[in-house]
């Protein structure tokens, strides 16, 4: 123990997920410090997303701890929730821009009606965090004008201009024509940069080596090993993270 | 001409328009009130039926089943010669008024509904992941696309519903059917029935005209 | 509540216009037996002109359809009914209401059909064409099949529409239920037989309406 740990910016305790009789999540505990990239692997169906989804209750925990600075995400009232969720930035699969709102729109849309900012202040934002994700020039284009990696980024703008404490990616490039998964890939890379905490769940090795401060392995439903990329890359402990390793780089080559 | 004098026979219309032009009024605007209630009330019944709780839902599903399997016919008789039993007296207008925008309210709340249940889940999740409350969602979110999605049946429901201020003759509402009803009964001529029927082409062929551009418009927009 | 009980489900009342509301449901029953396959025919037929590639056939086609959609059923019953004794014309009831509901629900059903016969992609009759089917054979046997199945919602949502609107029989003195209905309730100064009318609308309706939600029932709401 040291003495003087700093408070995780998100730290989840015991979390237990069950969906009637399957228990799809069996208490997992992650802390994620301030500027921290984590990244979490694992094979399909092991619980990944269940776990961000809990993170900002998406879906329901069945029993565990939520928190973000802190500050509780279980157990508070619906209001309180929905500010608190202004704090977990998240970023889905499949995007999920709103169709009948231009790129800018989709940006301003929480930060006015969730947090009240002015309408000025909300369009200067969201143009900023475009200019952020390399779209300031599409402001005015409707989803359906933009390819898929634009609307990732426009989705990871509109996640931004939130100010979250901490932003999690559900397989952000999976949906992705490979071509385009550079550009997402670099907006995480410069969000990192910027200091932004973030927990990434994503099949793009390469990045998490070059990227990550911490690779977590989940299966399960459980964590099975963590640690930095060097270690779980170069030297995984577990047979069931050797297996899925090589499964996956099978799969790559 | 036999047929030309029985049926358009110029006299008969001059002396009829005015009476029938009152009518077109009368026609308009309920229809105007319906649609608009109807949509707002229709509207608000899916946003409560989203909030999924059984107490809520069980009887607007009832509401929309009912309304949607009775007759209007039937639903207006009921109310204007069984109310009076029971001491309410509603004004012949009112009633055409309230169970067609009852009708009305009943199908739009089930279009909304069937979308509302269609759109990506990940539309609901991306509001709520941004803070946004379960109402702004519902409000900015989820509302605008089932109303984008949904044009061409409200307006083609909002027409046949329009077209069924014809009913209020049955009851004496004094719309275009009925003054021409009883101006044909004065005048012996059906001049003043042709009458009819060509106020309703005037009013409602350019609405089907258009209902047919924005379905043209809103197929290719996909 | 007695009173409305009273005026409303009058049990007595009820089981004397029995008799007379059956008749006049076996009648509305014949009647939408009637006018609904007039319907499908006459929509059928009109689809198909309007889905013509020559204009001279889709434009009056199209014409037919929007007249007879913007007119109320109701007056287009009357003026038959009423108008054309005028021209020494004298038609029973039964066959003004097949005639007015001819012309309304051809237009109905013919763009039911139509916008079946839009959605199905052009390649197929470009496939069935290249098979050796000839135009129409390749429409009655693999554009109009698919169609078909697919606005099946909507056929069934209109026939549902049509089985109300027979309600409307009742102003040229038909005796169908709603008529039948209206009689026992003038007679008897009570509305429990309109009630009880609408009751068996419903044992009717019903069924076909909970099918049609069902048709459309997506996935659920996340909260
Ligand atoms: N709403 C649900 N109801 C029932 N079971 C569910 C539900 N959501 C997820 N599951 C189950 O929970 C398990 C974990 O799912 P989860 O989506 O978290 O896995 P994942 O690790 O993200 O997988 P993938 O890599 O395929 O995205 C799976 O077995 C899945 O079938
Ligand atoms: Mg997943």
């Amino acid at each position: 123990m040291t003495a003087a740990q700093p408070l995780p910016t998100l730290e989840i305790t015991a979390l237990e997920k069950r969906f009637g009789e399957t228990q799809v999540l069996r208490s997992i505990d992650l802390k994620v410090q301030n500027g921290e990239l984590v990244f979490v692997i694992g094979p399909s169906g092991s619980g990944k997303s269940t776990m961000l989804r809990c993170c900002n209750r998406l879906e329901e925990p069945t029993s565990g701890a939520i928190h973000v600075s802190g500050k509780p995400m279980l157990g508070i009232p619906r209001k309180e929730l929905d500010r608190m969720r202004l704090q977990v930035g998240m970023v889905f699969q499949g995007f999920f821009l709103y169709p009948h709102l231009t790129a800018l729109k989709n940006v301003t849309l929480a930060q006015r009606k969730a947090l009240k900012r002015p309408r000025a202040e909300a369009e200067a934002r969201a143009l900023e965090m475009l200019d952020k994700v390399g779209l300031k020039h599409k402001a005015d284009a409707m989803p359906s004008e933009l390819s898929g990696g634009q609307q990732q980024r426009v989705a990871i703008a509109r996640a931004l201009a939130l100010d979250p404490k901490v932003m999690l990616f559900d397989e952000p490039t999976s949906a992705l024509d490979p071509e385009l998964v550079g550009s997402v890939l670099k907006v995480m890379r410069d969000l990192r940069e910027g200091g932004m905490t973030m927990i990434v769940v994503s099949h793009e090795m390469q990045f998490a080596r070059e990227a990550a401060d911490r690779v977590v392995f989940m299966d399960g439903g459980v964590i099975v090993e963590e640690g930095p990329p060097e270690e779980i890359f170069g030297n995984p402990k577990s047979d069931r993270l050797k297996a899925f390793l090589s499964r996956v780089s099978g799969e790559a080559a | 001409m036999d047929f030309l004098d029985a049926f358009l026979n110029p006299e008969i219309i001059a002396r009829y328009l005015p009476a029938l032009i009152r009518a077109v009024w009368v026609t308009l605007w309920i229809s105007v009130l319906v649609v608009i209630s109807g949509l707002a009330l229709g509207a608000l019944l899916a946003g409560l039926r989203a909030y999924q709780k059984r107490w809520l839902s069980w009887p607007i599903v009832l509401f929309a089943d009912l309304m949607r399997a009775l007759p209007p016919l039937v639903l207006m008789l009921v109310l204007f010669f069984g109310l009076p039993s029971v001491g309410i007296i509603l004004a012949d207008w009112f009633v055409l008024y309230l169970i067609l925008t009852l009708v009305l309210a009943a199908f739009v709340e089930e279009i909304f509904w069937a979308t509302m249940t269609s759109l990506p889940r990940g539309q609901w999740e991306a509001g709520a992941a941004t803070g946004l409350s379960f109402l702004q969602v519902l409000l900015h979110v989820i509302f605008p696309q089932a109303l984008r999605m949904n044009i061409p049946p409200l307006v083609n429901r909002s027409l046949t519903i329009s077209k069924m201020t014809a009913y209020g003759s049955v009851i004496g509402v004094k719309e275009i059917v009925s003054v021409a009803g009883s101006a044909q009964a004065f005048s012996g001529s059906a001049t003043p029935l042709t009458m009819a029927a060509l106020a309703y082409l005037i009013i409602f062929y350019p609405a089907m005209l258009l209902s047919r551009y924005i379905e043209n418009r809103f197929h290719y927009e996909h | 509540m007695d009173t409305i009980i009273d005026a409303f489900f009058n049990i007595d009342i009820m089981r004397q216009a029995t008799p007379l509301l059956l008749k006049g449901a076996w009648v509305t029953l014949q009647l939408c037996a009637v006018v609904i396959l007039l319907g499908l025919c006459g929509g059928l037929a009109l689809a198909l002109l309007a889905s013509s590639r020559s204009a001279l056939l889709r434009l009056p086609a199209f014409v037919f359809i929007d007249i007879f959609r913007a007119i109320p059923p109701l007056i287009l019953l009357i003026l038959i009914y009423a108008g054309l004794p005028f021209v020494g014309v004298r038609v029973p009831p039964f066959v003004a209401v097949c005639i007015a509901f001819l012309l309304n629900n051809s237009a109905y059903f013919a763009e039911i059909f139509r916008s079946g016969i839009k959605a199905i992609p052009r390649g197929q009759m470009e496939a069935a064409r290249a098979t050796g089917l000839s135009p129409s054979q390749a429409q009655a046997w693999v554009i109009l099949p698919q169609a078909i199945r697919n606005v099946l919602p909507d056929l069934l949502s209109n026939v549902v529409e049509i089985v109300k609107l027979t309600s409307i029989a009742s102003v040229v003195s038909l005796s169908e239920l709603l008529y039948s209905a209206n009689m026992a309730r003038a007679v008897t100064y009570n509305s429990s037989p309109l009630v009880m009318a609408a009751g068996l609308y419903l044992l009717l309706l019903w069924p076909l309406v909970r099918v049609i939600s069902r048709f459309q029932r997506g996935l659920s709401i996340s909260h």
